[in-house]
Order: structure tokens, then C-alpha cells, then sequence
């Protein structure tokens, strides 16, 4: 039987993942609602802060930054292969819709 | 006939594969699937957005506000669920206990101030044609300050609603998980008087009048489970649900930028 995960050396840690993920949702507003960038800057920056924020959540609440290497890298690399052909299939046709204006 | 008899010991099988109890590999693997309906929902509002234009811009500073409460309840819902993780794992029950309640009463904020944000909208005009007049929506204005886009954008309406409602659901299904895991059969008297004062509270010509009985299966699924299976959840059990509900948190971590901050109306 597998004991649950005892990693853990200190409730700190969480305290400070969850205050820098308060910190960047409020970057995230404020870079939206002042609309600091052009929108598909914008939609880079979010995204990029999303990506950090999921990393915060996955790693460090879901635990899996403390599983075992096969766990994580199968995960991570599976699931991000499937966004990847989801970015393939949805994209290039929205982007041929733009420049050619088909409808 | 002889039989052959076979020892049976703990040893005899192999050690897991991923160093973990099945149980969490079984929720990892659901979570994994489950991020690819909440990535073809995503994939399909982005899509929906490039190809419109212009995409309307609804989210006044006040939605914007809400948003970030909602986010922030979340946030918080998943520290204080880590916290219940911890005292489950020092078999501390009572503190258990108190944790998932207090990602509950996160959980439930979020799902209130979504409702009102959804109902001010529809109250606005914003629909899902054909969709209305199946939930027997009655508030919506065909003057309001959102008709406009339920008239010429239809799609902004069908992503926003199809994307926020299955999260919505999602978090639903976490709060009557969390209930199930901290109070057992405790929990069901106290969803079924839930459930029924929703139903009757909620007037008929409201978007939750008829999916407020979502609470109606789910109390229906807890009972059979609890029947099935009564026992007494253990830390394992604390830390799976765990896992489902920072999951409904990392799903919003996506669609508040990309829904709410990337269609900010400014005034």
C-alpha cells in the first residue's frame, strides 16, 4: 500500500504559491482592463501568465512537481501533444478565414 | 481433483508503475481526459474570436470586478483544500472536516456570484437562441444592452454560455464531492434541503430554475455511493478529491483571461 504524499516539510511554501498566484491574477486585470498591449500581444501576455499560474497549480497543489519522473513527464507530455494537435486542427483555418476573408 | 493452492502475499505483486496508489492514477488519467473537453471548449471560443469581427467587448469594470472576486475565491478554495489534505494525512478528522467546508463555502461563493453575472447578462438581453425558450428564460430584453450582440453575434453568446456552464458544473459536481468526502451521509439531509429550498426559490422565468436540479442527480449519485459503499474516507480519498477540485481551478485559470480580460469594455 502507497503511502500519500509526505513531502511535504513545510505549509509555508503553499502560502507563497497561493499569494503569487493572487499576484499575478491581479496583473493579469490590470494589464487587461488598462489594455496596456495590442490585443494579440495581449493574448500572448495572458497567456503566458496563465501557463505560469496552471504550472504554479499543478506543480505545487496537485503535487505532481513530487511524484515520480515517469508520472509527470507521461502527463505533461501527453496532454500538451494533445493541445498541440488541437492547435493544428482549430488555427490554420480560422487564420485562412482572416486572410482570405471565406467565410 | 487436486487443487493446487497459490500463497498469497502482499509481495507477490509488482510495485506500481508510477509509485502511487491506483486511486490517484485513476483521477490523474480522468483529469487528463477532461482537459481536453475544457481545451476543445477553449480551442472553440478562440476560434469563434478570430474568425468574428469585430468580437464584442460586454465585460464592464463591473464584471471584471466579479471575475476577479470569483477568481480569488477559487484561489483560496484550493489552499484551504491543500490544508484539508495536510490534516487528513495527521488523521487530524475534526480539522479535516473544517477545511473542506471552507473550500465548500469558496466553492459555493463562486457558483452564487457566477449566477448573478449570468443572470445580469440575460437580464441585458444576452441569450442563446432556442435555448431560452427551453429553459423557459423569461427576463431577457429584447431592448437590453446586449441584445444587440444576441442579434448579431450569436456565437459570442453560444461560446460564453457552453464554455462558463460546463465549468460552472464542474464546480457544482466538486462542492457535492467535497460534502460527500467531509460528511458522508451527513452531507445528503443537508443537500436535499439545499435542493429543494433552491427549487422553490428560484422563480420560474430564471436561467437556474430547471438546472438547479442538478443538485437533485447529484444527491441521487451520493446516496447510491454511500449506499454501495459506506465508509469512512481516508486520507487517499481526501487527497483525490483534492485533485479534482484544484483541476475545476487550473480550468478557470484559462478562462477568466481569455474570456472575461480579453473582452473588457472600456468605458
Amino acid at each position: 500500500m502507497h503511502d500519500v504524499a509526505t513531502h511535504d516539510d513545510s505549509k509555508g511554501q503553499y502560502f507563497w504559491v497561493w499569494g503569487a498566484l493572487l499576484i499575478l491574477t491581479a496583473i493579469e486585470v490590470v494589464l487587461g482592463y488598462r489594455q496596456v498591449f495590442a490585443p494579440v500581444r495581449m493574448l500572448e501576455v495572458l497567456l503566458i501568465l496563465s501557463v505560469i499560474k496552471s504550472a504554479l497549480i499543478i506543480g505545487y497543489f496537485m503535487h505532481l512537481k513530487f511524484e515520480r519522473a515517469l508520472m509527470r513527464w507521461l502527463l505533461v507530455i501527453s496532454v500538451s501533444a494533445c493541445f498541440v494537435i488541437m492547435y493544428f486542427f482549430f488555427f490554420p483555418d480560422a487564420d485562412r478565414i482572416i486572410r482570405y476573408g471565406v467565410k | 481433483m487436486a487443487t493446487v493452492q497459490h500463497a498469497v502475499s502482499q509481495d507477490a505483486f509488482e510495485p506500481s508503475l508510477f509509485g502511487t496508489y491506483s486511486k490517484k492514477i485513476g483521477m490523474w488519467l480522468f483529469l487528463a481526459s477532461d482537459s481536453l473537453t475544457f481545451g476543445a471548449l477553449l480551442f472553440a471560443f478562440s476560434y469563434n474570436r478570430i474568425y468574428t469581427n469585430p468580437w464584442p467587448t460586454p465585460f464592464h469594470a463591473e464584471s471584471i470586478a466579479n471575475a476577479t472576486i470569483m477568481t480569488a475565491c477559487l484561489l483560496s478554495s484550493s489552499l484551504t483544500m491543500v490544508l484539508a489534505v495536510f490534516a487528513a494525512q495527521r488523521h487530524d478528522r475534526a480539522w479535516t472536516r473544517n477545511w473542506l467546508l471552507a473550500t465548500m463555502v469558496f466553492g459555493t461563493a463562486f457558483i452564487v456570484l457566477h449566477g448573478m453575472e449570468w443572470s445580469k447578462l440575460i437580464g441585458e438581453g444576452l441569450a442563446v437562441p432556442g435555448f431560452e425558450t427551453l429553459l423557459g428564460v423569461s427576463n431577457s430584453s429584447a431592448n437590453g444592452e446586449y441584445a444587440e450582440i444576441t442579434k448579431n453575434v450569436p456565437q459570442f453568446a453560444q461560446a460564453f454560455f457552453g464554455l462558463t456552464a460546463m465549468h460552472m458544473l464542474h464546480v457544482t459536481i466538486g462542492v457535492m464531492y467535497l460534502g460527500v468526502i467531509a460528511f458522508r451521509k451527513w452531507f445528503l439531509p443537508a443537500l436535499a434541503v439545499i435542493w429543494i429550498a433552491a427549487a422553490l426559490l428560484i422563480p420560474a422565468g430564471n436561467v437556474f430554475h430547471y438546472p438547479v436540479h442538478v443538485l437533485g442527480i447529484g444527491l441521487l449519485v451520493a446516496a447510491v455511493v454511500l449506499f454501495l459503499k459506506p465508509k469512512d474516507y481516508d486520507a487517499h480519498d481526501v487527497e483525490v478529491c483534492g485533485l479534482y477540485w484544484h483541476f475545476v481551478d487550473l480550468v478557470w485559470m484559462f478562462i477568466f483571461p481569455l474570456v472575461y480580460l480579453m473582452s473588457t469594455k472600456i468605458s
